[in-house]
């Protein structure tokens, strides 16, 4: 004769060390309260799909708070509603483990809704029990978004309304929308066949669960002695009558044999491969040797403004990066935000030896111009002795500063003329270079596929061309 | 070559690739998005996780699932973001879980604008979420720093099992500079302690609960023993002709850029004036501002971009002892070198 023997399922700590007080052998949840149950078929079938050893187990906010007193597995404690962002990452961290977001109603559909609505459209690998027993039991019965119509709960003492409180919440339906889910279904605990097919129901998300085969969600609806103010045999007839009308049990998507194994990589560290992936050369920087800068070209600070759309960033990220290359310590600011989006742009550049203070360059030694405006705007902000390039093909205007140099160079008109406007940026380069003599006009060159990363030849060509154009007019014409 | 032009705010990424930061997950946000976007492009490089998470509420505990994990893992964000993931910092630091957190300040409250402020300073430094907690705060000033700091950031994370604030203002996380990229660490602490790995020897337990009453007295007495700690130890900050000084500037991060340039002109005019900048806004540098009246600093002057919030803390270590101002913009202003000189010869016409 086969003897059954009634024991605690390997799921199970034989001790509930967490637990606090002497009552270590038993659990917190009131008589007839289905978190018991489910916890127990879950347990169950943590032993017989022999995954104890790689289980970890979120415990929401409710109360089930405390399902990490039980379970034989790794665990989070999670905020109120956020187990399915603590189950993702968690999942990713570790992708070969079955992680279990276990949650109430309150938890997963009110405060936590969208985390567990993106966490199933993710797709995570992740199997979600969600107990519905259509109240707040932790925090003393308040309504839950799946509280019924009529429901008297503590804050629906007139019983729920559905036109000032909503309509009870039908997460089944609204998860199994979403195209991510591998396995949806409701089931109940309202009497013994039926936890029999709950306890298939998270077998099946298990199994899944433990073959990575994506998003699990199975909703249980759960009984509440305590919160309804019934006794348990009540409360199992109130499930029937109530709860099943509402929430119809069934199978809501389950992709079967379709359902994909659901592949993220263990995360890896590798630092020795670290900078080759990165693209990051161990050689040491070697700086272009440099030529005779006259001093009042040594410490720059230059402001770069005009339309947008007119290469203003790039001229003043060119800048920057090829004075790098000399050994300057360089700085770039943009003008960011509102102003970027139309209108004027503009930049600050910092060229020096030594720390750079301020980034930007309220008092430029430096600015250059490309159109109208900037050139009313930041005029006036240029240090005594300083320089002025300002874009000629565009300003019509004659500056007014006397005691800076100036130099009108038709940049626009330049880069017409090599066929493409947006060479701008490389035409004032070349301007700058020839001004200033900071940068020789082969090492700009040799440094654009630097610059033009991912362009083609013709583009780096161009751009080759537009510096020489840049340098030769200010060499020829000042 | 190691050395690359880049925005501070992906230079903070590089740092976080080279700390061993193996999982991102963030929330875009302007001036802070590069943060996301440049892990977005280096991490899946590195065989490393990147999430772009539904809210920063979701991307802080998926921040607590990583760390708790046993990965090194960062988020980012600015004002709006960082108020939303208040509720899990408090969480981590609750559980005790090291991470980091960038914030890239802008203008606030509320939508406000995404100009630079340093207005998160009150809801960072101080803690922020419910509980008593602190974090740790980094403020870097250039594009180095935040590389540099937000490695050192994971150190310490690490080191004292915290969460690890870089905070700056959208000053830095949008300008670029010459960055020198450091080597990778070559090894990760061991924290089978404490993160839960779920395998048959490891059952480990996240968690912030303590029931009961005494025990979480006991525990929040360990935590203010390990702020203590970090207090005596972890202090940072930095003077700049600050020798003979008679005035002391006072400032973090873009600021104390803008007073560097203020303390060089005063200088070249033969004024007494340098600059003191907390490095570590928590651990605030509260003895090194406290000894300044002894070492010959007869006034101070605290400059940031917020109302008044870093000014308190200056004052609270001075005690009185001498006279303090404060000068502030908002709203995305940042002052002038000239500005703040004009400040100082109206306050101290008679010093100057
Ligand atoms: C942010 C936050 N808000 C509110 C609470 C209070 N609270 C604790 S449990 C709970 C309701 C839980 O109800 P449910 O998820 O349905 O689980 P049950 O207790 O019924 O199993 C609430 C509102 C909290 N802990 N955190």
């Amino acid at each position: 004769m086969r003897k059954t023997v009634l024991r605690k399922p390997k799921g199970f700590n034989d001790v509930y060390k967490h637990k606090p007080g002497a009552e270590k052998d038993r659990t917190h949840y009131c008589p007839g309260c289905g978190h018991g149950i489910l916890h127990k078929l879950i347990a169950e079938a943590m032993e017989d799909l022999d995954i104890v050893d790689k289980t970890i187990l979120i415990s929401p906010v409710g109360c089930s708070v405390f399902a990490y007193y039980y379970f034989d597995a790794g665990h989070f404690q999670a905020a109120h509603g956020r187990a399915p962002a603590i189950a993702t990452a968690t999942s990713r961290a570790n992708p070969d483990k079955v992680v279990i977001s276990y949650q109430g109603d309150g938890d997963l559909a009110a405060i936590g809704g969208n985390n567990i609505i993106q966490a199933a459209n993710r797709g995570e690998n992740i199997a979600v029990f969600f107990v519905n027993n259509a109240i707040y039991g932790m925090t003393g019965g308040q309504m839950a978004p799946t509280t019924l119509e009529g429901q008297v709960t503590t804050t629906t003492p007139y019983g729920r309304n559905v036109d000032t409180d909503g309509y009870p919440m039908k997460m089944c339906e609204v998860i199994s929308q979403l195209t991510a889910p591998t396995y949806v279904e409701r089931v109940s605990l309202h009497d013994a066949p039926h936890i029999r097919k709950t306890r298939n129901a998270v077998r099946k998300a298990l199994l899944n669960a433990k073959e990575r085969k994506g998003f699990q969600f199975v909703e249980v609806l759960s009984t509440c002695p305590s919160g309804w103010k019934m006794d348990p045999v009540k409360s199992m007839e109130w499930v029937k009558e109530k709860m099943l009308g509402m929430y119809p049990l069934g199978v809501y998507r389950d992709k079967g044999e379709e359902a994909k194994v659901i592949t993220r990589p263990v995360p890896i560290l590798e630092p020795g491969t670290v900078w080759e992936k990165l693209g990051i050369s161990a050689e040491a920087d070697v700086d272009f040797p440099r030529g005779d800068v006259p001093d009042e070209y040594r410490k720059m600070s230059i402001r770069v403004a005009g339309f947008g759309g007119q290469g203003i960033m790039v001229t003043g990220q060119a800048l920057a990066s090829v004075a790098l290359e000399y050994g300057y310590n360089v700085s770039w600011l943009p003008s960011y935000g509102p102003e970027m989006r139309g209108g004027t742009a503009n930049c600050s550049v910092n060229i020096q030896d030594g720390t750079i203070g301020a980034a930007e360059a309220v008092k430029p030694t430096m600015l250059l111009a490309m159109n109208r405006p900037s050139l009313e705007k930041f005029e006036k902000t240029i240090v005594a002795g300083g320089t002025l390039i300002y874009n000629s093909t565009l300003i019509d205007i004659e500056p007014e500063r006397t005691d800076i140099k100036v130099f009108a160079v038709p940049i626009t008109g330049i880069a017409d003329e090599l066929g493409n406007t947006r060479v701008q940026s490389l035409v004032n380069v070349g301007a700058y270079a020839a001004i200033t003599g900071m940068f020789n006009v082969d090492h700009v060159i040799e440094l654009l596929p630097k610059l033009f990363k991912g362009k083609s030849q013709t583009i780096i060509d161009l751009n080759a061309k537009a510096v020489k154009a840049g340098f030769d007019y200010v060499k020829e014409n000042f | 070559m190691a050395r690359m032009l880049m925005k501070g705010n992906y230079a903070a990424v590089y740092g976080a690739a080279m700390a061993g930061c193996t999982a991102y997950y963030g929330y875009p946000i302007t001036p802070a998005s590069e943060v996301a976007e440049s892990a977005a492009a280096l991490f899946p490089k590195l065989g490393r996780t990147f999430v772009q998470a539904e809210s920063e509420v979701a991307a802080i505990n998926m921040v607590y699932g990583a760390a708790g994990s046993g990965q090194r893992v960062m988020t980012g964000s600015s004002g709006p973001g960082i108020s939303l993931k208040m509720e899990g910092i408090s969480y981590c630091a609750g559980a005790a879980l090291p991470c980091v957190i960038i914030d890239i300040m802008r203008g606030g409250p509320g939508l406000g604008n995404i100009g630079p402020e340093q207005s998160d300073y009150n809801q960072v430094v101080k803690g922020g979420g419910h509980g008593n907690y602190r974090c740790i705060v980094l403020a870097p000033a250039s594009c180095q720093e935040m590389c540099d700091y937000t490695m050192l950031a994971f150190e310490l994370a690490d080191k004292h099992r915290i969460p690890v604030f870089v905070l700056t203002d959208g000053v830095i996380g949008q300008m670029m500079e010459s960055v020198v990229i450091p080597e990778p660490v070559k090894e990760l602490p061991d924290k089978s302690d404490y993160a839960v790995f779920g395998t048959p020897l490891n059952k480990n337990l996240v968690n912030s609960i303590y029931i009961d009453h005494d025990e979480l007295e006991h525990w929040n007495n360990e935590l203010l023993k390990k702020y203590q700690n970090i207090e005596k130890k972890e202090v940072r900050c930095e003077e700049y002709r600050m020798e003979d000084a008679e005035i002391a500037l006072i400032g973090y991060g873009s600021v104390s850029r803008v007073l560097r340039t203020v303390v060089d002109d005063a200088r070249e005019k033969g004024h007494k004036i340098g600059l003191f900048r907390p490095i570590t806004l928590f651990p605030f540098p509260k003895n090194e501002i406290a000894v300044l009246p002894e070492r010959g600093i007869k006034r101070v002057l605290t400059v940031e971009l917020s109302t008044g919030q870093l000014v308190d803390d200056v004052n609270l270590a001075l005690a009185g002892a001498i006279k303090s101002d404060l000068y502030f913009r908002l709203g995305g202003n940042v002052p002038s070198a000239d500005e703040i000189t004009e400040k100082i010869s109206e306050l101290y016409g008679e010093v100057m």
